[in-house]
């Protein structure tokens, strides 16, 4: 079986985001880049399937920008065997749309015939989570997203889900795309060999014209604003006079 | 010209940053607070490193190591920086002077040290001989086939761990014009070998949990097997693997220097006095434009000396230039980043505190920066003779 993970270049977790002045999105120029943390948790599951012998190569593909190639070659120093890298766009500002990118991953699909799709529950820079479930829908395959275990048994996936309430055991029949969620896994660290390794890795670099994909954006921003700086707080002696302060607030 | 990493160097710098952020920082002030780092998390560090790969990624592939090139290490070197020095000494560089190990050697000392299963240390430094090498007392005498070791040497680093060491003593001495001078052998001394015994060294101000010790051979008696490199060619052999010792020195202290320029702007930039961040004074503005300057010129001595190096150019000086000016300006650094923390700049529920004592040795050990200088005036006026 071979395993698909779309990776996305997001701006990295531990960069402080500004808005840009004209209120258009955030400044991505000269920002520290890395590949979205829920999509590295998801290439980590999937070289774990191919380790435990139930998959025999992983893919990971990116849409976006030319220096995503980056991106790919993390996913490929991580354990990944071979990356396809969709140019989409020439701007770091522009955001390939979910269901673009949904229509491109479904093309790969179509091309590559995995017989699974792990993919980030959403990226951190939108937080759209929406990509995974259009590609459900797109090629009518099962799905299961917010996977905080994953265990394949023949055709079908065990997978369990974070719901609002708790947890929930669900089984999919495959081919099927599973999201993944924070608790999976902890994705390793590349290692030496695998970095010097990477650079001889297949990455092969299309655009969305080889799959016949419009990518012109449906959606407007219409405005980016910063969110509002958090006021001081009071700091209260004791829990009677939280309370009585919640209640006062009408919070409680 | 083209001063950007490759994408494997960003790989392997981001790597190395994690593995420092997440496996050594979390323990460092236990280890300063105990003094010398438990055996079981010497060992995880080292398990750890050797499953990624970096194990003694100084040293070639057809050794097992991973082959990096000065450039490559000296980048690990700078991420290992960030980390305490205890701790990061299981993430295991091994001697390149091993390299000089023949026949026998490579199976008992070299391939072990590589692969993790042997821990090594130097010792050349003496009582009476530190930067003047040469006049060690330490001598090895010729007795019946074998070498008899006698002498002193102390400051030795990670010898509490060692499982040999690599020892140079005086063999001969011969006369010269400008007097006599000794010849150096340098010798394998396998821990447990009788004769020899590796006592507790003395309390130092910086890097805590890293101790040195005090090494005493008494009629300590080797077989030939036991010399590395040549008979008297001591020289050559620290002359041959000993210069990289300088490049990790400086590129450390650039790593050390780049996280704590990174507290302090943070703290520059959160901590409010009079009603505005500290940061906006140019009392404390000027100097993080001052420290953020001499770190990244530090950063390009050390990384343009590596490359240097791997280019096979003349490096002897720019290695010295590259250590003496990343340890002072990790001095300056330190002092400059501790005084914007104020008064807790100076408690241990911070590292500045630490960070300022650790920075001292860096001018003392490895060469001190006079040392540094002599080497690099030399360098530039023995050619007009003078
Ligand atoms: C914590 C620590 C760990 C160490 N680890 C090791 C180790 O693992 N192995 C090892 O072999 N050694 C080790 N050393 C020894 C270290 O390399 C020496 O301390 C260093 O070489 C200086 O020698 P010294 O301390 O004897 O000072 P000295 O050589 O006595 O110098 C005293 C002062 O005189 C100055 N001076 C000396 N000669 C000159 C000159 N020609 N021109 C101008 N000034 C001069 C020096 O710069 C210094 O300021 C360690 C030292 C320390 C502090
Ligand atoms: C060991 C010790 C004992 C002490 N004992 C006492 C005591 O007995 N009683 C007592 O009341 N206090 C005591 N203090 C507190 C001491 O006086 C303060 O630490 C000192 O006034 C600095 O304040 P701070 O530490 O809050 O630093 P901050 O005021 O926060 O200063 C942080 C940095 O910003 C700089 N800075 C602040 N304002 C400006 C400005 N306008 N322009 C330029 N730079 C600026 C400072 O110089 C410093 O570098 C003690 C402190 C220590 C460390």
């Amino acid at each position: 079986m071979k395993v698909l993970v779309p990776v996305k270049r997001v701006i990295d977790y531990n960069v402080k985001v500004r808005v840009k002045a004209d209120g258009s999105g955030v400044d991505l120029a000269n920002v520290k880049m890395s590949m979205n943390p829920f999509d590295e948790i998801a290439v980590e599951e999937a070289i774990r399937l191919k380790e435990a012998g139930k998959a025999e190569e992983v893919i990971a593909v990116s849409i976006g920008v030319k220096q995503a190639q980056e991106t790919l070659r993390t996913a490929l120093a991580m354990g990944a065997d071979r990356a396809i890298l969709i140019v989409a766009t020439d701007d770091v500002h522009t955001d390939i749309e979910p269901l673009a990118v949904a229509k491109l991953l479904k093309a790969v699909i179509d091309e590559e015939q995995p017989g699974l799709v792990l993919c980030g529950k959403q990226a951190i820079d939108n937080d759209m989570n929406a990509t995974g479930q259009m590609l459900a829908a797109l090629t009518g395959w099962s799905q299961a997203t917010f996977a905080s275990e994953v265990k394949i048994e023949g055709d079908h996936a065990i997978v369990t889900r974070e719901v609002d309430g708790g947890l929930q055991t669900i089984k999919v029949t495959m081919p099927a795309i599973v999201s993944v969620d924070l608790r999976l896994n902890e994705p390793r660290y590349a290692s030496l060999p695998n970095i010097m390794k990477a650079k001889k890795k297949p990455l092969e670099e299309k655009t969305p014209a080889d799959y016949g994909v419009d990518v012109a954006p449906r959606l407007q921003v219409v405005k980016t604003t910063e969110p509002e700086t958090r006021k001081a707080g009071v700091m209260v002696r004791d829990v009677d006079t939280l309370v009585a302060k919640l209640k006062e607030a009408g919070a409680i | 010209m083209h001063f950007g990493l490759t994408g494997e160097q960003e790989m392997i710098v981001s790597t190395v940053r994690s593995f420092v952020e997440t496996e050594i920082q979390p323990h460092e002030a236990e280890v300063e607070r105990l003094g010398h780092v438990p055996q079981e998390l010497g060992d995880e560090i080292r398990r750890k490193c050797i499953a990624l790969g970096f194990y003694a990624c100084n040293f070639p592939e057809e050794v097992g190591g991973a082959g990096l090139s000065h450039l490559d290490f000296t980048l690990v070197e700078r991420e290992l920086g960030r980390g305490s020095m205890a701790l990061v000494h299981f993430f295991g560089r091994p001697q390149n002077i091993l390299m000089a190990c023949e026949g026998a050697q490579r199976e008992k000392y070299l391939l072990p040290a590589v692969r993790g299963e042997k821990l090594d240390a130097l010792a050349m430094t003496e009582p009476d001989a530190g930067s003047d090498v040469r006049g060690m007392k330490c001598t090895a005498v010729r007795q019946g086939g074998d070498w008899v070791l006698n002498g002193t040497k102390h400051f030795i680093s990670g010898a509490e761990h060692a499982d040999f060491v690599t020892v140079f003593a005086a063999t001969g001495v011969d006369e010269t014009a400008k007097g006599p001078k000794k010849r150096l052998t340098a010798f394998l001394v396998d821990r447990g070998t009788p004769g020899f015994a590796i006592r507790p060294g003395y309390a130092s101000v910086s890097h805590r949990g890293y101790p040195n010790s005090i090494l005493t051979f008494d009629d300590c008696r080797l077989p030939d097997a036991q010399v590395l490199g040549v008979v008297d060619g001591g020289f050559d052999v620290m002359n041959d693997w000993l210069h990289g010792t300088r490049l990790t020195v400086a590129a450390f202290c650039v790593g050390r220097a780049r996280r704590c320029f990174d507290l302090a702007l943070k703290y520059a930039a959160e901590r409010h006095q009079f009603g505005q961040p500290i940061g906006r004074f140019q009392g404390v503005g000027f100097p993080l434009a001052d420290m953020v300057t001499e770190i990244d010129a530090a950063d390009w001595l050390t990384l343009s000396a590596a490359w240097r190096v791997d280019e096979g150019l003349p490096s002897n000086r720019e290695i010295s230039s590259a250590k003496l000016y990343a340890s002072e300006m990790l001095a300056r650094v330190t002092d400059a980043s501790l005084q914007i923390f104020g008064g807790m700049g100076l408690m241990d529920d911070l590292p500045m505190e630490r960070f300022w004592r650790d920075a001292r040795v860096e001018r003392i050990w490895d060469g001190t920066s006079e040392i540094q200088r002599h080497i690099i005036s030399r360098d530039l006026l023995r050619p007009l003779g003078a």
